[in-house]
Formats: structure tokens, C-alpha cells, sequence
């Protein structure tokens, strides 16, 4: 019956546009960028299209991972009215691939070069048997540690090299009466500090294996236990109202000096940025402590849709426009992410943008670049999704013991694969 | 549904005549013709996509609609989770969360406006602007109840802290962060949200009851008390059925008012079977366990609903 209905929308579109067949210059955008530092840089591109004379259409949803982003486009998409673009995140690309409703972009990439300069490990997602199905914007990173400097003079801390300096240095906050962690209690940002956790305990080749590839022996040792003991240390340093709060109002708490230090990818720079903060002189970027030389990486693509023939050229210029050297410099910079192209000079972003491209470009060659489970990269959603529901129970209490979280999580991963 | 079926039967002629001319049969097709556009409508989108739900719960519909039927390993998860109560799975959580909510919503709603009403009922002055102040959060969507909530709620910026403010420094009220009390927080924005209107209903009710009763009653020397407990109550009886099914459908269909209010709490500790089902059909892609929770959904209303109608319409013909 649905289908049926579909077939008719379809048809009835597909009139519509060949009754004027002439090329629609505009770019119809689904995307979460909302708050202030991202809207900013997405702002970048808009000014980018409308040089060439695309105007930009936002199908903007607010939130700030994209679950209610991704609702609106599976409806969208349900009733055949695809926007011209999305922003998605890994695996969503390949699922809506396999859907067959997404475009092929493979000729511009071809006359791009997008093979050679885009890493292999985003190639994973933005290339679905052999076609260029999304454009990469970006390439951000989790494990980082976002400290407030003028807090951390006062208390006299220095960079955190092990997991043990970091609480050592969250105790002196404390004595010092600051918050020291700034959480946003919300699943995927419980999820996002936990996975930089596990790679400290446990290392790249851990992390690797039990959140990419899921291996039972992995997800069930006492490396995975001490990871969640690690964890329940870190929530005690938390402030008691963090239940729930938005990622960028736990990044303000440190901004504003309320709090000392927030483990969250580097969007969070982005935060500071638009508070016209420097690195270095108001705040410092360190890769949460023990995870130096690894990477642990989400993307924000723009999957391209199979748009209807007079809406191609638009999609065109929106994805040439999307990973050309100037805006994927221009944009990085602006957003906290590196590009997502490794040919892009460095010369432009401050000493934490230098650090991730250098940091991006190592573990590229050596084979330390890691999806981030939290983010959509280790795993397809219901996977992911049941990470996450465990990592939250066990953060707000519904779980009780490490022990129990890992056959809870043991249990809640085969049961999503 | 019944009521539109009910109707086309009376508003057909029992004797209608084989001689009939083409304006009097016109005349006898109108009131089909007029309902002929909202029952198809129904019958498409009410019952057609009830049964495209139940087959995709026998599906293995994971982002996309499948129409491949792979048994009923849906039903056999969720039945797994149901007793799965240490530590919670979050299918427990829902329905207990449903049965607290339910409970407590509909009971304090309909003590609460049966109270309100009575009160109002005592030929106050200022009646006419009383009433409407009670009955306006009805008025609001469940979005705006919640997000007022949440912020009166929060222990950082509402309540508590102005009374930090005041000097009552020891007060304390942090449920809307606590797993365990997130969901009275629910109670209490639905219970805000909905008594008002309940009172309305038996305010109506009570306007109803003729004054002779209440006469010869106090005439016979009962109480204020007695009146109300052994005549006034009794007589209201199908305004409390009313009002149960009102706030019964309300309870059951609660989702906007988790999510502005809580999203979905500590841990997902918030959640009733509506969140379940939409964070399982369009957040894991998981749609054939959504798919199932909305049918379970489903058969819970039918199995509180039928016994109501059935016992509402045998008393018809009396």
C-alpha cells in the first residue's frame, strides 16, 4: 500500500519536473549544525555556492547528535522527496546506499582526484561498491581533553600523561572547589568519553578489536572491566545536576571557567572559537591522557541523493564545493575538525588544528585510526545504540557493578548484531 | 468507527421502496455519499496501517520496511526483555514507567478535578474566571508543559535554586535527575496538564444533578459528606467513565511530554512504550521491535477499551 503511494509520488514528482525541465539552482540541505560555532562554519559554504549562484535551502532540525535529523530524512525519503544533501554519519551512508536512493558522484570524483587525497578509512563510508555516494566534510576526532587554562594556572596542573595523572589533577580541581569534569549526561556523550577510556586502558589494539571488530573475548576480559572501573572514577568528579545537559552547555562550563576540563571530539573548539578563545593562552587541547598517537575518528559527510536530473548540477557543485582545498581549510578551521583530504595545508589552523592534522596524518600510516563506537563508526546503529543504552545505565546507576556492565554490554551487543 | 456504521444504519430508511424516484434513492445515498471520503480515510489509515504494522512485526525490518516474514523473533525479544528487570532492559523500564504513570495520572487526575470541581460548585464568586484559569493548560501543547516543567524542575535553575536564593539552602528536589523519581516528575507535569480539564467534566456533571435530589437529601438530614459520598458521587458515575477513557488514551499515547521534559531521563530511565518505539524504529533500525512494542501497545488499549464499550452499549436498550 505504502508502496503504491510512493510509486504515485514519485510519478506525480516526476511530471512536475519535466514540465520545466530548466536546472534548479538551489541546494536543499538536511543538517544538525545549530549552534553557534558550527553554524558558523557551515556558513562558509553557503557563501561558497552562492558565489557560483546556488542559493542554499536549510532543512534544519535541532538537537545535538542528529537523532531527530535522521527521522526527518527517513521520512523524507519514505515519500520520495529527497533533499540534495545530508549530513549523515557512517554507517547511516552505507544503509541508505543499500537502500538504492542514493546518487553517484564517482565522475566528479574522478575529475577531483577525491581517491588518492581522501584516507582509506572514510573511503570505507563515502564509497559504496565502488561509487561515490558522499562527500567527506570532515574528519573529527574524540579523544580529546578541552582544559580552561586560567583554571588550570590556579591549580597549578600540569598535561595529564596517564590515566592516574588525570585524576590526580581532577582531585586538585576539586580541592580547589572548580568542577573538575564538565558531562553532559546524555547517552552519546557518555558514550564518546567512554570510548577514549577504553582505548587508555586498554590501547589501540584493544580498542580495535572490541569495538570495530567486536570480539566477544575482547568485550568480555578484565581490560574491558577496568574500563568501566576507569569510568566510574571519572562520574565521580562530575557536578550532580549533569543529567541530561547539552554537550555545548557542558563546553561553556569550561569556557566560563565553572569547570576545568571536558572530554568531548574536537567540535567542542569549535565552542571556544565563537567565545573568541585562543589556544594556548584561555585554553589547552590534549589528547586524553594515554591515547597519544592513536586517533579515534568520526566524520560528518554529506550524503548525496538521487536527485531528479534538473537538481544534478546543484548536487554537483555542492559536492565539488564541499571538498575543494580552500573550503575544506576555510571550513576546518571555523568547525575544529582537520580535512578531510590530506593534501590541505596546515597553515591556516591554530596549534590544536596543526596537532590533529599531524596526529590524523600518523595514525593514517600507522594504522592507528580507529571508528568511534559512539559516533556511528565502529559499528552499524543497533549495535552502537545498545553501547550506549550500557554506558548510560551504567553511568546514571541502573547498572551497579563493572561486572555486571560487561555482560550487560556483552549481552546487549550480540543481541543487536 | 462504530459510530460512523451505527449512523449509516439509522439514516437508511427501513422501508425504503422499490418505486422510489431518482430523487428520493438520491436522497437515501447522500448520507453515504458524504461519509464515504472519512471512512475510506479511515479504513486506510487507522486499520489499514494497524495491520502494515502487525506484518512488519513478523518481518526482520530493520531500517527499511522488509516484506520478508521471518517469524516472530520480535515478540520473542521483547518478551525475553520483559523480565529482564536487574538491571533493567529498557522494554522493563517502559512498561513499568507505563504502569506507575498510568496510575497515578489518571487516579490523581480524577481525584484532583473531582475536588476542584466541588469546590467551584459552591456558587463562589469569580467562578468564571476561576474556571478558566484551571482549565488552560489543556490548552498548551505537551511540548511547552514539558519544557516549563523542566526548567521549574531543574535543580539549577527552578525551584530549588530560588529557594537557595531565599535562604532555604538544606531544600532539596532533584528528581527530575534521580532514575528512580524521574518518572513522578511526568506525573506531575501530566497531572498539571490534564486535571483542569477533568474538572471541567464534572463540573458539567455536577450542574447536571437535579437540585430536588439534593434537596430532599438535605431535607432527610443527610451531611455535607454523606451527600457527596452517597448521591453526588454515585450520580457522576458516567462522567468517571468518560474521564477514564480521556485520560486513559492520553496516558497510553504520552511521548511528547517524556521527551521535552526528560529526553528520555537518566540512563533512559523516563521512558514509556511510545519512546520505545520510536527509538527502536527510527533510532537503532530496528523497525520490526517497534513494530511489535506499537502492537503490544495496541492490544493493551483494545484490552481496556472493549470491555468498556462492550458494558456502554448493552446498556443501551434498557
Amino acid at each position: 500500500m505504502l508502496r503504491k503511494l510512493l510509486i504515485g509520488t514519485a510519478l506525480a514528482s516526476g511530471l512536475a519536473f519535466t514540465a520545466h525541465a530548466e536546472d534548479v539552482k538551489e541546494v536543499q540541505m538536511l543538517h544538525w549544525w545549530t549552534s553557534g560555532g558550527e553554524a558558523a562554519a557551515l556558513n562558509v559554504l553557503k557563501g561558497d555556492l552562492a558565489k557560483e549562484g546556488y542559493a542554499w535551502k536549510d532543512v534544519p532540525v535541532a538537537g545535538g547528535g542528529g537523532d531527530a535529523a535522521m527521522t526527518a530524512l527517513k521520512a523524507m525519503v519514505a515519500a520520495g522527496n529527497y533533499p540534495t544533501a545530508s549530513q549523515m554519519l557512517g554507517y547511516t551512508v552505507l544503509d541508505y546506499a543499500a537502500a538504492g536512493v542514493m546518487g553517484d558522484l564517482t565522475e566528479t570524483a574522478k575529475k577531483e582526484g577525491w581517491d588518492k587525497s581522501v584516507p582509506a578509512a572514510l573511503q570505507k563510508f563515502s564509497v559504496y561498491e565502488g561509487k561515490w555516494v558522499a562527500a567527506p566534510v570532515n574528519v573529527h576526532s574524540v579523544n580529546w581533553l578541552w582544559i580552561n587554562k586560567a583554571v588550570m594556572d590556579k591549580i597549578g596542573g600540569a598535561e595529564p600523561k596517564t590515566f592516574d595523572d588525570f585524576i590526580a589533577l581532577l582531585d586538585k580541581a576539586k580541592a580547589a572547589g572548580v568542577i573538575p569534569l564538565a558531562l553532559g549526561g546524555q547517552n552519546w556523550q557518555e558514550a564518546t568519553m567512554f570510548d577514549s577510556v577504553v582505548l587508555s586502558t586498554g590501547g589501540p589494539e584493544f580498542y580495535k578489536k572490541a569495538f570495530n571488530d567486536l570480539d566477544d573475548a575482547s568485550l568480555k576480559s578484565d581490560t574491558m572491566k577496568k574500563s568501566f572501573d576507569n569510568l566510574a572514577k571519572l562520574v565521580t568528579y562530575v557536578d550532580p545536576n549533569f543529567s541530561g545537559r547539552d554537550w555545548n552547555l557542558a563546553t561553556a562550563m569550561v569556557i566560563k571557567g565553572d569547570a576545568l576540563v571536558q572530554v568531548m571530539g574536537d567540535w567542542a573548539k569549535g565552542e571556544f572559537h565563537a567565545a573568541n578563545k585562543t589556544p594556548g593562552t584561555d585554553f589547552l587541547c590534549y589528547r586524553f591522557p594515554g591515547t597519544d598517537g592513536s586517533v579515534i575518528y568520526n566524520s560528518d559527510m554529506f550524503g548525496m541523493f538521487n536527485v531528479p536530473d534538473d537538481r544534478k548540477a546543484a548536487q554537483v557543485a555542492l559536492a565539488t564545493a564541499t571538498l575543494s582545498k580552500s573550503f575544506q581549510s576555510a571550513f576546518n578551521v571555523v568547525k575544529g575538525s582537520v580535512p578531510a583530504r590530506t593534501d590541505v595545508p596546515d597553515t591556516d589552523f591554530d596549534a590544536c588544528g596543526k596537532k590533529g592534522i599531524a596526529d590524523l596524518k600518523a595514525a593514517n600510516d600507522g594504522g592507528t585510526l580507529f571508528g568511534s563506537l559512539a559516533q556511528g563508526y565502529g559499528a552499524p546503529p543497533a549495535v552502537a545504540n545498545a553501547y550506549k543504552d550500557v554506558v548510560s545505565k551504567f553511568v546514571h546507576g541502573q547498572i551497579k557493578t563493572s561486572d555486571e556492565a560487561v555482560t550487560e554490554l556483552v549481552k546487549a551487543i550480540d543481541d543487536a548484531k | 468507527m462504530s459510530t460512523v456504521a451505527t449512523s449509516q444504519i439509522k439514516l437508511t430508511p427501513e422501508h425504503a421502496r422499490p418505486r422510489a424516484s431518482v430523487r428520493s434513492r438520491l436522497q437515501d445515498a447522500l448520507p453515504k455519499l458524504v461519509l464515504a471520503p472519512s471512512f475510506a480515510i479511515t479504513i486506510v489509515f487507522v486499520y489499514g496501517f494497524i495491520l502494515w504494522t502487525i506484518y512488519l512485526s513478523f518481518t526482520n525490518s530493520k531500517t527499511f520496511p522488509s516484506y520478508v516474514i521471518s517469524g516472530s523473533r520480535a515478540y520473542q525479544r521483547l518478551w525475553g526483555w520483559t523480565f529482564d528487570t536487574d538491571p533493567p532492559s529498557s522494554w522493563y523500564t517502559s512498561i513499568t514507567n507505563m504502569g506507575i504513570f498510568g496510575f497515578l495520572y489518571i487516579l490523581i487526575c480524577l481525584a484532583l478535578g473531582l475536588f476542584l470541581a466541588i469546590l467551584l460548585d459552591q456558587k463562589i464568586r469569580g467562578e468564571g474566571v476561576l474556571r478558566p484559569i484551571y482549565l488552560y493548560p489543556m490548552a498548551l501543547s505537551f511540548i511547552v508543559t514539558g519544557v516549563a516543567w523542566k526548567w521549574f524542575l531543574d535543580p539549577g535553575l527552578g525551584l530549588e535554586q530560588t529557594l537557595h536564593q531565599w535562604g532555604w539552602t538544606s531544600f532539596h528536589f532533584d528528581w527530575i535527575k534521580n532514575k528512580d523519581f524521574v518518572i513522578y516528575t511526568v506525573v506531575i507535569a501530566g497531572v498539571w496538564q490534564a486535571s483542569g480539564f477533568i474538572m471541567a467534566m464534572f463540573l458539567a456533571g455536577l450542574r447536571g444533578i437535579d437540585g430536588e435530589i439534593m434537596k430532599a437529601a438535605q431535607i432527610d438530614g443527610a451531611t455535607t459528606f454523606q451527600l457527596y459520598r452517597r448521591i453526588v458521587i454515585p450520580l457522576l458515575r458516567p462522567i468517571f467513565l468518560s474521564a477514564f477513557i480521556v485520560l486513559a488514551h492520553l496516558a497510553i499515547k504520552s511521548y511528547d511530554l517524556v521527551v521535552a521534559l526528560t529526553s528520555g531521563g537518566p540512563g533512559g530511565s523516563a521512558w514509556l512504550p511510545s519512546n520505545f518505539m520510536y527509538e527502536y524504529t527510527f533510532k537503532r533500525n530496528e523497525m520490526a521491535v517497534g513494530s511489535a512494542s506499537a502492537v503490544i501497545m495496541l492490544m493493551t488499549i483494545v484490552a481496556i477499551i472493549v470491555p468498556y464499550l462492550y458494558s456502554e452499549l448493552r446498556e443501551k436498550p434498557r
